[in-house]
């Protein structure tokens, strides 16, 4: 991607998120590469929960457990370990939703002939992330109608000349950072892990099959260059995991912190 | 790194990725509304329906389990209180079977002590009879014998010895002779 026929080494650019379009060229509908791995993913999804759940057995089978088992660590892991079984439940969608709309789209920067994240650009981890900034501020709202800005942005228990100080910094950190550092550690981690594949597998193609002919020694480098591509794909693939629960955990964690009732 | 970024994409003159494209929001938030409803509407109810059944299966065990148990400690409990029935009918039986026993035996005892007197005092009687009827053909007898001796002596004389050594001989031979028919010669005198 990065190596063109000239030979020469090219390093990653940020050209890598901005593919051209592929569809609709222009419009505020453009599909390009992205787009177009970002609805593989949702097909994926669709086809392993849609199969996973269709004859659903009392004893499960084998895929059925595996799905089983997806769908209880959202569930109990996550939803039903911080918001308890009733609030748990209501929420349950939104947090299985983001989980595994990122983990998948995550992954999709590691299998082949894909090779980016489909949330390398910003607007899914965007997307996700308001969806998330909604979720909380309802569920505060629909807890405490009168009391939630009120117990956000003046906390109970600080003297009143401190408010001065307290209630930007709870503005900002609660209303505005919150969906700001969801979108951010998403998209960064996705974007710095292709560019870091993207480098290491390009260094190996310039060394191989470039620098070689200069001198065979080179060939060297391009297997520690190879060698770091593959332990850096595993990586990738612990991050994709990681991410997809640290992004709904926090959803999690800001709902319930909306629901406490010391807030 | 942000840092970094920006500035890579300042040298290439290309797009800020920070900066959210338009269709790149709109087509993020087709795939977020498709796959929040595919879950909201399809795989979580279907998921709750298994967990609803799943968990009644158990439940159900668990109560046809408890109803097994009942049913065993009643029917524990059944067989103890006609085990404790059937001992104390058993008891019964036993005490009643002693009663009666001591009953009979005490009535048999009075009927042996009874049957006992009664035989000994017929015996009693019929002694007494023998001993009278005794009594009676011995005096008769001894009346009858001395008569016979008495006319044997006056009938012979008894100055020669050897008459008298022969009437006694006579005498004492006729007595035997008589003894041998004792019934008879009594009966007849």
């Amino acid at each position: 991607m990065a190596t063109s026929d000239d030979g020469g080494f090219h390093g990653p650019s940020i050209d890598e998120f901005f593919p051209p379009a592929i569809f609709f060229a222009g419009t505020d509908f453009e599909i390009n590469r992205i787009v177009l791995i970002r609805f593989l993913a949702v097909i994926a999804i669709i086809l392993v929960f849609w199969l996973g759940t269709r004859r659903m057995r009392v004893v499960p089978g084998r895929f059925q457990s595996v799905v089983e088992m997806g769908l209880d660590f959202t569930r109990v892991n996550i939803a039903e370990d911080l918001l308890g079984k009733k609030d748990g439940r209501r929420f349950l969608p939104l947090i299985t939703t983001i989980f595994f709309a990122v983990l998948f789209m995550n992954i999709t920067g590691i299998i082949p002939f894909l090779n980016i994240s489909a949330n390398s650009t910003i607007g899914m981890p965007l997307v996700l992330a308001v969806a998330a900034w909604i979720a909380f501020i309802y569920a505060g709202l629909r807890k405490h109608p009168a009391a939630f800005f009120k117990n956000a942005l003046f906390p109970p228990g600080v003297p009143w000349p401190l408010y001065i100080i307290v209630t930007p910094i709870e503005l900002v950190s609660t209303f505005v950072l919150r969906p700001i550092t969801l979108t951010l550690r998403l998209l960064m981690n996705m974007i710095v892990g292709h560019l870091l594949l993207v480098l290491f597998f390009a260094a190996t193609q310039f060394f191989f099959f470039t620098a070689s002919q200069t001198s065979i020694f080179y060939s060297l480098f391009g297997v520690g260059t190879l060698a770091f591509g593959f332990v850096f794909t595993l990586f990738e693939l612990l991050v994709a995991v990681l991410q997809a629960y640290v992004f709904a955990l926090l959803t999690t964690v800001y709902i319930q912190l909306a629901l406490a009732e010391e807030h | 790194m942000l840092q970094t970024i920006i500035v890579a994409a300042g040298e290439g003159e290309s797009q800020n990725p920070l900066l959210p494209a338009a269709y790149d929001i709109i087509w993020s938030l087709v795939c977020f509304v498709v796959i929040l409803f595919f879950f909201w509407r399809l795989v979580l109810p279907r998921m709750k329906k298994l967990l609803d059944e799943r968990s009644a299966a158990i439940e159900g065990n668990i109560e046809k389990a408890d109803a097994a148990q009942k049913e065993a400690e009643a029917a524990l409990e059944e067989y103890t209180a006609q085990l404790a029935d059937a001992r104390a009918e058993a008891a019964k039986i036993r005490e009643q079977a002693r009663t009666d026993a001591q009953r009979i035996g005490s009535e048999i005892q009075a009927q042996a002590q009874a049957d006992a007197e009664r035989v000994k005092s017929n015996a009693q009687v019929a002694i007494e009879a023998d001993r009278q009827a005794a009594l009676v053909s011995l005096r008769s007898e001894v009346g009858t014998l001395a008569i016979d001796l008495a006319s044997g002596v006056i009938g012979e004389s008894l100055s020669d010895d050897k008459k008298a050594t022969a009437l006694v001989d006579r005498f004492l031979a006729d007595l035997e002779a008589s003894g041998s028919a004792g019934a008879d010669t009594s009966g007849k005198k």
